[in-house]
């Protein structure tokens, strides 16, 4: 009897996944290049950068935050280290007398830039109280104010080959983007499961009082996560840039809000405490399929939109459920 | 007219486990303030809620005007002229005086097809209510501007706006100044000239002397009497409040004290109403009791101790030294902790397993190379907790969340025992807990005690108080009203200084 009741609710629980996966198979049966080597190597390359930005973004979510900057900073990253690895010789090159850095030394740049921004959102968020949701909604105008600044609005090109290989290179027909998707799971699972800072941030996620009464500093370890997520944010959109060839101000927009859903469809709950690095992982590859089976199946980009919208609301219907049916 | 405004007859009422109400009668004279006196958990509360329909009672009768009623909710209730105001006032303060006398029953006006509010009647009408009490305020002005006796008092016009006959006032004065205190009692003894009944529920004999014409006593959800205020002395009100036999078996108290541990000197909160001037000294080896009734600011002093609250003067000496503490992680820094009195608010960590409940404040100690944590010692830690404390659960990954609340008790306990303070605050360490587990916490804090630590336990319930503690100080209204040793710590002393103000 018991063991019934768990079925049906597990079902439900992962009723989105089980129905995506439900849309691929029938895509894959139907549509046989769906299930092309060439289209899984497009998925993982596509879901690799989006990964790493919900990774830092469920940072902010299993604390019972938010964080909506995130896509604006991908942009601004991918902007700036557009602008800084263009070739010395591209017409119109934005910023003339930069001199040729070495394209890591970019990538750092472009992090402890966006580490600021991080760092401004953890201290209005925990030292001025101010809710996440507002706070990054501020943060997120203003990053992509200063894009906008910099880049005066015209679309970035003439990437550097170092750039272009590094962000679109194969090893052993194993994109990059894939390693470092990689990598990055590796090292936040480490943080969120083996560190100090990841059992302080589930507790605060759990019971913020009961974690500051149990010694845990709130303050210090919320900014952490701020500064944490915007550095992923950084990583992504230097990504996103290279990977495309070009990056303008309109990169990112939005990313936050995939990132979130795909977090939510991945089990990170919107009501703190729980959330695990592979959940993440799963949230983004559905999202990523969901995309990709509609347009195999030769449906209206407009409509995918229609249908993204609808599984966000449904993913998070089901989780409020989930801890509406523990009290 | 009917002798008595209010009758209660053979109220009864059961909770799973616990018998909250057992023959309680209540009679209230028309026109009087009849007080309703008892300790903390007597069942005051318990039997106003089945009053006012919110707790069906199980057993027993409810006349107003002679007449049999039944109430069923707190609407029904105010029908037959019976209002409440709440200890915690439940307001909007960000609406005007009017709005909050007129919440929910807003005098309409119609505008063509439309229904809209008739603010020029409702303003009017409230200055009419508001003078009732003698509180010239403008209508308009918003409610959260009034200071908390004169939102009390909106309120107390608020019921009689209604037609109340019978006012209840629970703990009415638990946040008031003296001068606010007697614009309220001119209040009430204006409207009792003017034929309004009170219950008066309240912990504070003076202010009882003061307003009170009867007195109904209970304890422990039982009818203990009821007296006409002459024919009782504060003496016998005490001992009819405690007059328990003390049954319960506490384990031996065998544990020996050393020299002093930690010093508290003129410790006050920055909030005027809270605690003032509270000085006390804890020694090595000693668990240390604070009593008192509801209100008496003993958690809010303790919660300060541990940096939850704030202070505007006072300091603290831990093994001779003075430290400061501003959070509670300045606190566990230098040896203090604390289990609170809200376990659900500002204990567990529902979401999380037992291992991370348990490991939450002594990280530090399990990390390896200053950065990964040794979940295997983690997991001995918990092991070994789980075994020392007998924590019922398949296995330490279970949720805590999933426990009852003697094992998430334990729990926080364990938490405490790995972070090993050497002074141990627990808030009322056993509310809620069956009296099996109840046994284990006290010979665990018996057991650190005889380990050298200080142990304070704030408690509420009188056997337990005298029955673990070597000392007790007793606070009133905010301040420490008296300390008794052992020998000394009879239930009437601590009344005694429990309702001192």
């Amino acid at each position: 009897m018991k063991n019934k009741i768990n079925v049906k609710d597990t079902l439900i629980n992962n009723g989105i996944i089980l129905l995506l996966a439900v849309l691929v198979v029938y895509v894959s049966i139907a549509v046989p290049a769906f299930r092309s080597i060439a289209n899984l190597k497009n998925l993982a390359i596509n879901a690799a950068p989006r990964v790493i930005v919900a990774l830092g973004v469920s940072g902010c979510l299993i604390t019972k935050g938010t964080d909506l900057s995130a896509g604006r900073m991908v942009g601004l990253a991918g902007c700036l280290a557009g602008i800084m690895l263009q070739k010395a010789d591209t017409p119109g090159k934005i910023w003339p007398n930069f001199p040729q850095l070495n394209v890591f030394v970019v990538l750092l740049i472009c992090i402890a830039i966006c580490a600021v921004f991080g760092l401004i959102n953890g201290i209005v968020v925990a030292y001025l109280n101010v809710p996440a949701f507002i706070g990054t909604l501020g943060m997120q105008m203003i990053v992509y104010g200063i894009a906008l600044v910099i880049t005066n609005a015209v679309p970035i090109g003439g990437y550097r080959a170092d750039f272009t290989t590094v962000t679109q290179g194969n090893i052993a027909g194993v994109p990059y983007l894939f390693l470092y998707l990689v990598l990055a799971a590796a090292i936040i699972w480490f943080v969120y499961n083996y560190t100090r800072h990841g059992k302080y941030m589930y507790a605060i996620g759990g019971n913020e009082s009961a974690a500051e009464v149990s010694g845990v500093n709130v303050k210090k370890t919320k900014i952490i996560i701020y500064v944490t997520a915007a550095c992923l944010y950084a990583i992504a959109g230097f990504l996103f840039s290279g990977k495309s060839g070009g990056a303008s101000v309109n990169l990112g927009m939005s990313y936050e809000l995939e990132a979130i859903a795909a977090c939510t469809i991945g089990g990170v709950s919107v009501n703190g405490g729980i959330g695990r690095v592979s959940g993440v992982i799963i949230g983004v590859a559905v999202f990523e399929l969901l995309k990709s089976s509609l347009q195999f199946l030769g449906v209206n980009t407009n409509y995918q939109f229609i249908a993204q919208g609808i599984v966000i609301i449904v993913a998070i219907a089901l989780d409020i459920r989930k801890y509406i049916a523990k009290k | 007219m009917a002798e008595y405004r209010l009758e209660m007859h053979g109220v009864s009422k059961s909770f799973p486990g616990v018998k909250a109400l057992d023959q309680v009668n209540l009679c209230v004279r028309p026109g009087t303030v009849h007080a309703l006196m008892g300790e903390n958990g007597a069942g005051k509360s318990t039997l106003m809620k089945c009053l006012f329909g919110i707790y069906k009672m199980d057993e027993g009768e409810v006349l107003v005007d002679g007449e049999k009623m039944h109430i069923a909710n707190p609407d029904e209730a105010l029908h037959h002229g019976l209002a409440m105001v709440h200890q915690e006032l439940q307001p909007v303060p960000d609406r005007t005086i009017a709005e909050n006398m007129y919440l929910g029953r807003y005098p309409l006006k119609s505008v063509g097809p439309l229904k809209i509010v008739d603010h020029k009647k409702m303003n009017e009408e409230t200055v009419k209510w508001l003078e009732n009490v003698k509180m010239p305020f403008d209508p308009k002005k918003k409610l959260g501007e009034l200071s908390i006796s004169q939102m009390q008092s909106v309120e107390i016009a608020k019921a009689v706006s209604q037609d109340a006959k019978l006012i209840i006032l629970d703990e009415p004065t638990s946040s008031l100044t003296d001068n606010e205190v007697e614009a309220l009692f001119k209040i009430v003894r204006d409207l009792r000239s003017r034929g309004v009944s009170f219950i008066y529920i309240s912990h504070k004999m003076a202010e009882i002397r003061q307003i009170a014409d009867d007195i109904t006593i209970m304890r422990d959800g039982t009818y203990v009497g009821s007296w006409n205020m002459e024919e009782i002395s504060d003496g016998e009100i005490v001992k009819q409040m405690v007059g328990r036999e003390l049954t319960n078996v506490y384990p031996p108290l065998d544990n020996t004290l050393g020299d002093v541990l930690m010093e508290v000197k003129g410790y006050t909160s920055i909030n005027d109403r809270s605690f003032k001037d509270c000085s006390f000294t804890l020694r090595r080896g000693e668990i240390l009791g604070f009593g008192g009734l509801v209100g008496a600011q003993r958690t809010e002093l303790m919660e300060a101790i541990f940096g939850i609250r704030h202070i505007k003067a006072g300091e603290i000496n831990l093994n001779g030294k003075p430290i400061t503490v501003k959070c509670p992680h300045d606190a566990i820094k230098n040896g203090i902790g604390m289990i609170t009195e809200d376990r659900r608010g500002t204990g567990i960590l529902g979401c999380l397993s037992i291992a991370d409940n348990v490991s939450i404040a002594s990280l530090d100690q399990y990390l390896e190379a200053g950065v990964k944590l040794n979940k295997k010692k983690i997991e001995d830690l918990v092991q070994d907790n789980v075994g020392k404390l007998s924590i019922k659960t398949p296995n330490s990954k279970e949720l805590i969340q999933n426990l009852s609340g003697g094992n998430q008790q334990k729990v926080i306990i364990s938490r405490w025992l790995a972070n090993n303070p050497d002074v141990l605050i627990m808030d009322e360490p056993t509310r809620g807990i069956d009296v099996g587990a109840k046994y284990e916490i006290y010979q665990i804090m018996i057991e650190l005690a005889k380990q050298g630590k200080g142990i304070i336990m704030i408690s509420s319930e009188m056997p337990e108080l005298l029955g673990v503690s070597n000392r007790i100080m007793v606070m009133c209204n905010g301040k420490i009203t008296g300390e008794l040793e052992r020998e000394e710590a009879t239930q009437e002393n601590v009344m005694k200084y429990a309702t001192q103000f």
